[in-house]
């Protein structure tokens, strides 16, 4: 019977997908046109519905899955992140600035309107949010992928699971797994390199202690982390705790535990 | 839009397509001129020069790479250079030989990016490489593209650690640097990659070029014995010829009122055109035998004046960049240690490097412990701003006669001929955001 269905309704039938990006460096959308061994079968097996940075045809919602990159800075985008939300059956969020505000959010911890009135002639021009946050906090969101940038197999995977119905595969342990599996020897006990790796949850490959640097947290906070306890033992091998702060105001800085953890060291270092 | 008696009086596009970041174009048109030309740029601010402000200089190679997910390495290139100025310190050549080889791999994976995906489907009459894949006609030339992107990318990766925001770069060198043996690996890709290069300028010199030649200036940088990447002197096709350290005393930014990014201007002088074309015409004698042989069998003559002509740009660079790759693995020497040690201290610097968009200008002053005080960053689609602006103003009364669909997407053409990266340009402390 299939062979019988117009090359339109085979269309219909596919999973329609669309891309969205927020405050972003594009990096996490970018993600899915490096996977260039598995591009056009993917873009054969849905309906990219929407997706800017690849392709000048728009199709209208609703959309099975809707990809959404980047947070959330400014007013029109608060409004337009439900307005998604309302077209989307699911909704995922793609990186650190989807998941956790990026590293925009350092402004978080800062007054904007001091930087506008620093550097702008006419601060009623400037129209921009107080703080960078993540898309959860806005809207319901259905699954997140986190990584900056998102690992590429993850969102092969994810998509993979959305088309054929089952759980996406991404763990929440830390990245001290991957390195154990990988047999990099702890940067952090061999070499007393300051390493985000035991609160930090996998999905990268543990790259950074593999070329000699500990891990600097993008991939987010790890289910149930903690982040105080690893950053006393920074201390004691005698890292400031100014350092200790901008450790974890990294690139996923925003997200609770580790925001949580650099607020403390900023009240040790007063 | 159509006028009563059928004429064109307005070329919108609210979303431009193929782009990295979000912009839209507003055009309205009076007897048969532009009067009113709006590249909106309502990517928001993200106010890096402001957050890199107490930040320790060997943090900002990995903050400053998440302006742009697609050139990365340029932003992190930049911020070495000019953060070991700032230092006092300087490389050993193999580190450099190194740094030229990552800058070849983005410069390959960002290139077939953008000439097979994003900008070749413009020629040929698609909305996108994937539905060009969809015809038999083009599908194996979308996989020659997507290989050669692959291969930048894996040479990429092997140095940097992943393709997006690699994690190796550092003042000072590399936090490892790959072994012999690694790089050799991938020998056999590379040459496969030079010769689908060569074939890429064949390709892309037959597509159709609209007749269109501008008085452009064009700026990059040169050195006296290597196409430019990491080190040179800024240069013009109009007798401009400086140190990088005077770039802000000849270049300014100016506010405009209907855009939301700051315009960069030749003081005294207009807008200027970077990226690969300004590259290519300013270069021409620094390209590798390969490329130079390319653009001997082209039918397009270089120096072009044709800015569509950008894409043959490209793909000639493409064969530049895999021929010095090849010629750089082969003559890799390992450099030990992989990074010079580097202690803080308070000082100024500034560089320059060709992001694959063109020169990518960073400036920073560091206090005695090595923390950023104050940083500047001048992206190259910044730079091209209001030379596509001038660009669409000389175009759309060429094209007025087609109709509104066409003019419409020969004027998207026309700003993607600067692969434009609009995360790039909106990364400013200094932006004036006005909503619709």
């Amino acid at each position: 019977m299939n062979q019988t269905r117009t090359k339109e309704q085979a269309r219909e039938s596919k999973p329609r997908v669309a891309v969205f990006k927020f405050s972003s460096c594009d990096g996490c959308q970018l993600a899915l046109l490096d996977a260039e061994d598995e591009l056009l079968e993917v873009a054969g097996g849905i309906e990219i519905a929407y997706f800017l940075e690849a392709r000048r045809q728009t199709l209208e919602g609703p959309y099975d899955v809707s990809l959404i990159e980047g947070s959330v800075t400014t007013p029109e985008e608060k409004e337009r992140i439900s307005d998604i939300r309302g077209q989307s059956k699911f909704l995922v969020t793609i990186g650190a600035c989807a998941t956790a505000g990026g590293i925009q959010a350092l402004r978080n911890w800062c007054d904007v309107d001091d930087f506008i009135r620093l550097v702008y002639a006419t601060p009623s021009y400037i129209s921009t949010l107080k703080a960078s946050t993540p898309i959860i906090e806005h809207v319901p969101v259905d699954f997140e992928l986190k990584g900056c940038p998102i690992n590429k197999y993850q969102l092969l995977d994810l998509i993979t699971s959305l088309v054929i119905g089952r759980q996406p595969r991404v763990p929440t342990y830390s990245v001290c797994l991957e390195c154990k599996r990988k047999g990099t020897p702890c940067v952090l006990v061999t070499k007393g390199i300051p390493c985000l790796g035991p609160v930090t949850q996998a999905g990268c490959g543990a790259i950074c202690p593999a070329f000699n640097r500990g891990c600097y947290g993008c991939f987010g906070p790890m289910e149930s982390p903690n982040p105080y306890a690893l950053g006393e033992r920074f201390a004691e091998l005698g890292m400031p705790a100014s350092h200790i702060v901008r450790l974890f105001r990294g690139f996923t800085g925003y997200a609770d535990p580790f925001r949580a953890a650099s607020d403390s060291f900023q009240e040790m270092k007063r | 839009m159509k006028t009563s008696n059928g004429a064109i009086d307005r070329i919108k596009v609210d979303y431009l397509a193929r782009v990295e970041g979000e912009g839209g174009l507003d055009i309205v048109v009076k007897d048969g001129q532009v009067a009113d030309l709006t590249l909106r740029i309502f990517e928001p601010p993200r106010f890096f020069e402001a957050f890199l402000r107490g930040r320790s200089y060997q943090e900002v190679p990995d903050i400053t790479a998440r302006i742009c997910g697609i050139c990365p390495v340029a932003y992190q290139m930049s911020a070495c250079h000019a953060l070991e100025k700032a230092l006092g310190i300087t490389v050993p050549p193999p580190v450099r030989s190194l740094r030229r080889l990552f800058y070849c791999a983005e410069w390959i994976q960002s290139h077939a990016l953008h000439v097979y995906l994003l900008h070749a489907p413009d020629f040929l009459g698609y909305e996108s490489a994937i539905s060009m894949a969809e015809d038999p006609q083009w599908r194996p030339i979308v996989e020659r593209g997507l290989r050669m992107k692959k291969i930048g990318n894996q040479l990429l990766a092997l140095i940097g650690g992943r393709e997006i925001h690699p994690v190796s770069a550092c003042v000072g060198g590399f936090y490892r640097a790959p072994h012999k043996r690694e790089l050799l690996a991938l020998k056999g890709d590379l040459e496969w990659g030079l010769q689908a290069a060569m074939d890429t300028v064949t390709w892309t010199a037959g597509l159709t070029f609209p007749e269109f030649e501008c008085d452009y200036e064009f700026v990059a940088l040169s050195h006296p014995n290597e196409y430019p990447m990491n080190e040179g002197r800024v240069i013009s096709s109009k007798g401009l010829d400086i140190a990088m350290e005077d770039f802000e005393a000849h270049f300014v930014e100016e506010h405009v009122a209907h855009s939301n990014a700051l315009h960069s201007l030749r003081i005294h002088g207009g807008s200027y055109h970077v990226g690969p074309l300004a590259r290519l015409n300013l270069n021409l004698e620094r390209l590798s035998p390969q490329a130079s042989m390319a653009l001997r069998h082209c039918d397009i003559r270089f120096p072009s004046m044709n800015p569509f002509t950008s894409i043959i740009a490209r793909s000639i660079e493409m064969v530049h960049a895999f021929e010095e790759a090849l010629h750089i693995i082969e003559t890799y020497e390992r450099p030990e240690p992989s990074c010079v040690s580097v202690s803080p201290k308070s000082g100024e610097g500034c560089h320059i490097t060709e992001a694959p968009r063109g020169i990518l200008y960073h400036r920073y002053r560091l206090d005695d412990e090595g923390l950023v005080q104050e940083a500047q960053i001048i992206p190259p689609t910044s730079q091209n701003l209001r030379r596509m602006e001038d660009d669409l103003r000389a175009f759309v009364p060429t094209v007025l006669d087609l109709p509104l669909e066409q003019v419409t997407w020969r004027c998207e053409q026309l700003i993607r001929n600067y692969d434009p990266c609009i995360s790039c340009a909106t990364h400013f402390l200094k932006l004036r955001v006005q909503w619709r």
